[in-house]
């Protein structure tokens, strides 16, 4: 399907193709089973500019916007969605950056983001505060010059491997949802460590660690927006990046398809390939038409977004859940293609299906995502 | 320093299917590519230029598409893209192509090194480097692996030989040619690509640079290709499994078996 990208979306998207193909591909389960980290990988990305697709240019990237991110995403999780996830990781931890920060903290971080020197990391979820983030424990106490903050973020992709954390901390219980605030936290902090490495289901060469803090002073300049600005710049922070989870899903499955494809070919039963088989037929026929239809949605979703549209929750939403239910679903199907061998760490699927089933869960399960669709409706219907 | 890097267009794929009236390759309907071989002398170009300054001059002789190719190296640090194309230069064998390629440097001025792949995948013959070579009377080493050392009119690097290396000291301008030990080539850049799209590369004529037509493309080559085969390997050979001590057992038996050598 021609999806009619620019010349040069269509250069970030071969690039990063090839990224996957001669870099990735090959190392993926090594690094799947050992839970390695692949700084290796973002140094290739850093090299052919790919860090900063989505920051604007004046701070060093290539000025584009969600949609070069997903390309990217989605290229790169077609090889290893676990792998993928230090660069989207690295998009949820700087976009609250470019959405919100002064001129000067853009200058400081942006640059070094987009050389792909410094990686980024976004600390919302803790213990209990996960759907309902309004439970978030976290203080940030304004102390002279200084924010002092004080509690524990749980599950924090690219934890312990990113430089640069947006971290939503209270600063006013008494106000609710408008007492939270951002702010950037740099590693190295007095007071600002990491918990143990935890040992996840899939994306296992990603980090997902606790963020620390005791006693942890920033400077009162990395504030991001204003006090009380904490859960708007989250919420429009995740609308811009959900679609980036959804290229994940949407990369696992496109990987998955081929994989199961390609096997039909070779795989010989009954003296002929799996392939002819109409029960396999079909199932690969599935896979394809919800693939194409979640591409469909999840591009223009994007540029949706880049357009600049003011309402974005609702179509953000649904290119998540979409993308990752399809994920989900075929990948399930790729290991029944595959049969006995899909379930062996020897062929690629059984990662797969391990890696897809987080796009269901995380940036908001899809739970949330439906009820926030719904809600939108509604809003939409009373205000007609 | 200036860098010239030699390129050559070869068919992008390991099945190479020749043309059996004319014991040619064929060139139709396979996509083109740069020949592996040259990637790595092109990165090595690039890294000796991003350490001492100056310039990389890519140079092949072929068809005016061949222009696209040349255009991709830009993105992975390139200055300079030069194609010597005319009608002239078809035909040629490695001779007349290595008088074409030498008579395009002289033409670009001044020059430090020249940086060829070992071979091309295609022919495979390894001879238009050290060709080159002769005809600008400088002197080459084949085979490098790596460059040691590299300055002013000096250049000290590891040729690559069957049972190790040699440490070859030359004189600057020298023609060297690359095996894939020498590095690992980079991956284009987003900015090269845009840098690459607005590149014109430069086409040079026969008698652009001064070329005596007689001695390029087929009316210069003296080869003539009567044959082309895969020569028949005969030797059979038998992996001896097993711990060094039962190997070196199973090895003596085989020997002794075969009256290569006599017990005592």
């Amino acid at each position: 399907m021609n999806y009619f990208l620019t010349e040069e979306q269509q250069m970030i998207k071969e690039l990063a193709a090839r990224i996957a193909d001669e870099k990735i591909a090959p190392v993926a389960i090594e690094y799947d089973i050992e839970g390695k980290f692949p700084h290796d990988i973002i140094k290739y990305l850093a090299d052919s500019d790919l860090c900063g697709v989505y920051i604007e240019e004046k701070y060093g990237g290539l000025g584009g916007g969600v949609f070069e991110m997903a390309l990217v995403v989605e290229e790169l999780s077609r090889a290893c969605g676990g792998i993928a996830l230090a660069f989207a990781g690295t998009g949820l931890g700087t976009f609250p950056i470019i959405l919100f920060g002064s001129e000067e903290q853009k200058q400081k971080y942006l640059p070094d983001i987009a050389a792909g020197k410094k990686l980024a990391a976004f600390g919302l979820t803790e213990a209990n505060a996960g759907s309902d983030a309004a439970g978030i424990q976290t203080t940030a106490v304004l102390d002279g010059d200084h924010y002092v903050l004080n509690g524990t973020k749980q599950w924090i992709t690219n934890g312990g491997e990113a430089d640069v954390y947006t971290v939503i901390a209270c600063t006013n219980r008494e106000k609710g949802a408008r007492g939270f605030s951002a702010f950037i936290v740099e590693k190295g902090t007095p007071g600002f460590s990491f918990g143990k490495k935890e040992d996840k289901m899939g994306i296992r060469a990603s980090s997902t660690r606790e963020l620390i803090f005791e006693n942890c002073r920033i400077p009162k300049e990395n504030l991001l927006a204003r006090e009380g600005m904490g859960f708007i710049v989250a919420m429009k922070t995740l609308d811009r990046t959900r679609p980036g989870v959804a290229a994940q899903a949407l990369g696992i499955a496109t990987g998955a398809l081929n994989a199961a494809l390609k096997y039909s070919r070779e795989r010989i039963q009954f003296n002929q390939p799996i392939s002819s088989f109409q029960a396999v037929q079909h199932m690969l026929a599935d896979m394809a038409i919800q693939i194409e239809a979640a591409r469909a949605l999840v591009y223009q979703t994007c540029r949706h977004i880049d357009s600049g549209a003011k309402n974005i929750s609702k179509e953000s939403a649904m290119a998540k859940v979409f993308a990752s239910d399809t994920a989900m679903k075929v990948t399930i199907d790729a290991v029944q293609i595959l049969g006995g061998y899909g379930y062996m760490k020897e062929y690629p699927v059984e990662k797969m299906m391990r890696d897809a089933k987080i796009t269901q869960i995380y940036e908001g399960t899809n739970q949330i995502q439906r009820n926030v669709i719904a809600l939108e409706l509604i809003k939409e219907l009373s205000s007609k | 320093m200036n860098i010239i890097v030699c390129v050559k267009q070869v068919p992008g794929t390991n099945e190479v299917k020749i043309n059996k009236e004319t014991n040619t390759i064929i060139r139709e309907g396979v996509e083109a590519i740069i020949n592996p071989f040259d990637e790595y002398a092109i990165e090595e170009g690039v890294r000796i230029k991003e350490k001492t300054g100056g310039k990389v001059t890519v140079i092949s002789m072929g068809i005016p598409k061949v222009a696209d190719l040349l255009k991709e190296t830009i993105a992975v640090g390139v200055d300079e893209a030069v194609l010597l194309s005319d009608r002239a230069f078809a035909g040629a064998d490695t001779l007349a192509t290595s008088y074409a390629l030498s008579m395009g440097i002289k033409a670009l001025g001044e020059y430090d090194l020249i940086i060829c792949g070992k071979q091309a995948t295609d022919g495979d013959t390894a001879q238009v480097g050290p060709s080159l070579a002769e005809k600008l009377n400088i002197p080459h080493t084949t085979y490098v692996r790596k460059i040691e050392e590299i300055k002013d009119g000096y250049i000290r690097c590891q040729r690559l030989t069957d049972d190790g290396y040699e440490v070859i000291e030359m004189p600057l301008p020298a023609v060297i040619t690359v095996v894939k030990e020498i590095n690992e080539p980079r991956l284009p850049s987003i900015k090269g690509k845009l840098k690459a799209k607005k590149t014109e590369v430069k086409i040079l004529t026969a008698d652009d640079i001064g070329a005596d037509k007689d001695r390029c493309g087929l009316k210069g080559s003296p080869t003539q290709v009567i044959k082309t085969f895969v020569p028949e390997h005969n030797v059979v050979a038998e992996m001896i499994e097993g711990t060094a001590e039962e190997q070196a057992k199973k090895l003596a038996q085989k020997l002794l078996s075969m009256q290569f050598m006599k017990a005592r």
